[in-house]
């Protein structure tokens, strides 16, 4: 278990407060001008030796990444732009961030701003988070005030504005390329890529786009040394996390954990446990709701990690874990979940905007029990045909939980869905009919 | 996507108040000059406070003349994002969490309850006018689920009878205390604290 001491946000359940004073005293803005002074190639290469990755949901390597950005400012200014348009099912860490350790996310957006030679950073809220943007505006407020932000931001005679963007409950927005749209002032569909943003973003200009948690922890880094944050979790998984644990758990909650902690000391030890014990456990969504869950005897081993996650055909994600334990029907479940993706596609690719629907109305009649065995089958080369046919990757994120439920669970499917229609002809169900074959008695 | 209703009701002229006109022009100021068009999600959103928390027509109008740009895209930006209601909606707008997380804990519980209490609609009035309601997706407080949106607060935590007592306060104008009803601060585990216990007394 990770120590106190090395939990990056002291200040994760609002112990001490938000403001300024407070955050100084947790040691943000200690030495931002040394840091800076130490220059860009410095940073990003410290960055590089933590093996920081992105915290957003894909795990890019934030160091490559900063290093994609042009070196020189050619005659378009360059961007950064942060990434709070928190919106995945499951997920609620940085909200947190936002309201409780602001400081650390303007601190990190001053170091990340100086390497890759931006004068101005958006941070795109997403628009229910209206109280918690406005702490952020606190926060901004205070810096501007104190000299930590402006003209010569924090003595490290770097000059950087932050401006707030509200969206306004798209969920396609926290796709990058979405959220450079929705800052245009268009609606938020994902563009074609490449070119990628570092090259051509914001404006038509360089851009680069965190996420807020990825962003919050640099500073720390920095600090304390890429090779501290490298030396906890393992390599290539390396640091700590915020894992948010939700559902059918004793004591739902947030924590900072080292990355790599197996799944069943998060649930048992933080969480409080599994209602009604662990034997109770059904299946656990691992990172949030666009990734597939697992079955209970994975639960019991996997660690969680980018690469151990993906080795058991599931994803780190965001850390959003949501427990399914069995008094919950799992085919609702997870027509509820396509119901989400339902909504919040853009409707841009037809494979995504036509399939989520069908995969929506598909669950709700298998979690009926109104569904023919064979649809079971149909219902996953319905999820094939809109995974990698689609701009962004909303479609793998629609398509990969119903994936995985068919992977685990498809005898539970199959078990309540028996008809055969041809068989049967269950006449007041109409849809279950074969309508080719009734033509043809009729002829 | 979302199914977006225009209300057939519309009134004639829409303009900005001198504070918001103000409050607009210092978010034009946020973006590069020429790309006011930026600024168009804020503005729609001052004008949806403005105006009893809907957007109508003639707002669009005004917001595509203010920033220099066609009224179809103004129009297309209020369409497609969820949180600009284009028809009237309560003075006090209940928006119900239902996705998974929030699933998992009851929150059709809370439906059932804001069905009963307010309108067995979404998006009708209640009888004295004042509330409406609305299931919507993740509003990201996974872990304080269920809990819903009251205009711009989050009340977390919840259950059917603490709903009930919240929709009472409101039908006498009494705005209840936003945040966690079961006592807790933030997203801590409640009673079981294993991390930075140190700082929990400091």
């Amino acid at each position: 278990m990770l120590e106190d001491k090395d939990r990056i946000f002291q200040n994760l359940y609002n112990d001490f407060g938000a403001d300024l004073a407070s955050a100084k005293q947790r040691g943000d803005w200690k030495d931002t001008k040394e840091i800076c002074g130490k220059g860009r190639e410095w940073i990003i290469n410290e960055i590089k030796t933590s093996e920081l990755r992105g915290r957003g949901g894909a795990g890019f390597p934030t160091g490559l990444k900063w290093s994609f950005a042009p070196k020189e400012v050619g005659s378009r200014p360059h961007y950064l732009v942060i990434n709070a348009d928190e919106s995945e099912p499951g997920t609620c860490k940085d909200r947190d961030i936002l309201r409780f350790e602001p400081h650390k996310l303007i601190e990190g957006c001053l170091i990340a701003s100086y390497a890759v030679n931006a004068h101005k950073c958006y941070i795109y809220i997403r628009g229910e988070y209206f109280n918690e943007g406005q702490k952020l505006q606190t926060a901004i407020d205070e810096a501007y005030k104190d000299g930590l932000l402006g003209k010569n931001s924090a003595g490290s005679d770097w000059e950087l504005d932050i401006y707030i963007h509200y969206g306004a409950g798209a969920y396609i927005c926290g796709e990058e390329t979405a959220l450079l749209e929705s800052i245009e002032g268009k609606k938020g569909q994902p563009r074609l890529k490449p070119p990628f943003p570092a090259l051509i973003g914001l404006y038509g200009c360089p851009t680069i786009i965190n996420n807020v948690e990825t962003i919050s922890v640099v500073p720390t880094i920095l600090r304390r040394g890429g090779k501290w944050f490298s030396s906890l979790g393992r390599p290539k998984n390396t640091g700590s996390k915020i894992y948010c644990i939700s559902g059918n758990v004793n004591n739902p909650c947030n924590v900072e954990e080292e990355m790599g902690i197996p799944l069943k000391e998060l649930i048992e030890k933080h969480a409080g446990g599994v209602i009604g014990g662990w034997d109770n456990l059904k299946a656990v969504i691992p990172g949030g709701s666009s990734m597939p869950l697992l079955p209970k005897e994975t639960c019991e081993t996997i660690k969680m990690d980018f690469d151990a996650c993906v080795e058991n055909k599931t994803g780190l994600g965001t850390a959003g874990i949501v427990v399914i334990n069995k008094d919950q029907d799992i085919i609702k479940c997870m027509a509820r979940i396509a119901r989400f993706y339902k909504h919040e596609s853009c409707g841009q690719c037809t494979p995504c905007r036509e399939g989520s629907g069908w995969m929506w109305r598909m669950l709700e009649r298998m979690a009926k029990g109104e569904a023919t065995k064979d649809e079971v089958d149909m219902l996953l080369d319905v999820t094939k045909q809109i995974e990698g046919h689609t701009i962004c990757a909303f479609g793998e994120g629609s398509s990969w939980p119903v994936q995985g439920l068919i992977r685990n669970f498809k005898d539970e499917i199959i078990e309540r869905n028996k008809f055969d229609p041809i068989v049967k002809k269950q006449k007041d169900i109409p849809y279950l009919v074969d309508q080719h074959l009734l033509e043809k008695e009729n002829a | 996507m979302a199914v977006k209703k225009i209300s057939k009701v519309q009134p004639e002229k829409f303009e900005f108040s001198k504070k918001n006109k103000e409050t607009a022009d210092s978010i034009i100021k946020n973006y590069p000059s020429g790309k006011q068009q930026s600024a168009v999600m804020a503005l729609l959103y001052l004008a949806q406070k403005q105006n009893d928390n809907w957007i109508p027509l003639s707002a669009m109008k005004y917001i595509a003349k203010y920033l220099d740009m066609p009224y179809i895209k103004v129009y297309e930006v209020a369409t497609f994002y969820s949180m600009y209601n284009l028809t009237p909606v309560g003075k006090y707008f209940f928006q119900v969490c239902t996705t998974t997380p929030c699933m998992l804990r009851g929150a059709y519980n809370l439906v059932d309850v804001c069905k009963r209490k307010i309108s067995e609609e979404e998006n009708c009035l209640s009888e004295d006018g004042k509330t409406s309601w609305l299931e919507v997706e993740c509003l990201g407080a996974c872990v304080n689920a269920p809990m819903l949106q009251l205009n711009e607060n989050y009340y977390e935590d919840l259950d059917p009878t603490k709903l009930e007592q919240i929709i009472d306060k409101i039908s006498n104008d009494e705005v209840p205390q936003p945040g966690s009803y079961r006592g807790r601060l933030s997203s801590e585990p409640e009673n079981t604290r294993k991390t930075l216990i140190g700082n929990k007394n400091a």
